[in-house]
């Protein structure tokens, strides 16, 4: 048995949810458990997908949003037992995986092209 | 004292109870076999030696197959001693990777990655000097100054300088098992271990 296949079964306990498909340059909204003292209450994060990193169970999505002018950067892994429900809100049209030159861009110029279905 | 003998595997994560995200080594530790035994009589202290990993017989040297054909074993390529040994084991028994158990906490020795020829700011996590002005250049990562002048007049022994970093011996004390997979020798515990995937680790439970 190799390495990868050690790993593997390892990480089989690790339960992966099934999401929509999304995308670098996509608008999603990530819905994510949020613990205050012993409340549990739900917390909605929409943004601009600017990359997703990693395979399997340890996979990560970084995503974008500016909120009250300043940028907002989250980086969530996919199979945290945080994340409650994702919803594709756009599909962009991007030409890279990483579209980490976004963050560089303002007002009407960070605008991605949007894919119509 | 129970221990075992390994081969890092590589890292990866699991989630606990409360939905935290734990980075955990995974870790291929054993069969081994117990290749001799030392004893204060013959040899002046107390300790049992393991060996773990085959490898091939023509690898191996005339002596090193005597010495493995005695323990009726075929030849090892990781051989290491432990001392204190709280279980009694007989010449030639298996060590398995049973004798851990989930929650218990072990140390794992191993020879960490070598990083070459470094700096002082690498090698002792020195600061250097924190302006990049006031008059200061090339001196960012400097080590600053290494003694006084007329007296002394020398530089005293054992101060920390650049040199070869890493590659060394190291141990790292009380890391959590976090599961005992016996089907496949898997142990994997919370935490990083010294050295590079498929380098050979020390697993010792103090108890």
């Amino acid at each position: 048995m190799g390495k990868k296949e050690l790993i593997k079964l390892v990480e089989d306990s690790v339960e992966v949810k099934q999401f929509p498909a999304f995308k670098a340059g996509d608008t999603i909204t990530v819905t994510y458990k949020i613990k205050e003292g012993n409340k549990e209450r739900l917390q909605k994060f929409q943004g601009v997908v600017l990359q997703r990193a990693g395979s399997g169970p340890t996979a990560t999505f970084t995503i974008r949003k500016i909120s009250g002018n300043i940028g907002v950067e989250r980086i969530f892994p996919v199979s945290s037992p945080f994340i409650e429900d994702i919803t594709v809100n756009k599909v962009g049209v991007v030409r890279r995986a990483r579209i980490f030159y976004f963050r560089k861009l303002r007002g009407k110029k960070a605008r991605i092209k949007e894919k119509r279905m | 004292m129970s221990g075992i003998l390994g081969k890092k595997i590589g890292m990866t994560s699991l989630y606990d109870e409360k939905g935290k995200n734990i980075p955990c080594t995974v870790i291929e530790a054993g069969p081994c076999v117990v290749t001799q035994i030392r004893t204060k009589e013959k040899d002046g202290y107390e300790a049992v030696q393991l060996a773990y990993d085959d490898k091939k017989e023509k690898r191996t040297t005339k002596a090193l197959k005597g010495h493995f054909e005695k323990a009726g074993t075929t030849p090892k390529r990781y051989i290491a001693e432990f001392t204190r040994f709280e279980d009694k084991k007989e010449f030639g028994d298996i060590v398995t990777v049973e004798v851990f158990s989930e929650g218990e906490y072990v140390d794992v020795s191993g020879i960490s990655k070598g990083k070459g020829f470094q700096g002082v700011v690498k090698r002792h996590g020195f600061a250097g000097v924190n302006d990049a002005t006031h008059g200061q250049h090339n001196r960012m990562r400097a080590p600053g100054s290494i003694g006084a002048s007329s007296y002394p007049s020398r530089v005293f022994k054992g101060m920390r300088m650049a040199g070869r970093t890493g590659g060394k011996k190291v141990k790292v004390l009380n890391l959590q098992v976090l599961k005992v997979i016996p089907e496949k020798n898997l142990l994997v515990v919370k935490g990083s271990v010294p050295g590079p995937n498929n380098s050979y680790v020390k697993i010792e439970r103090w108890s």
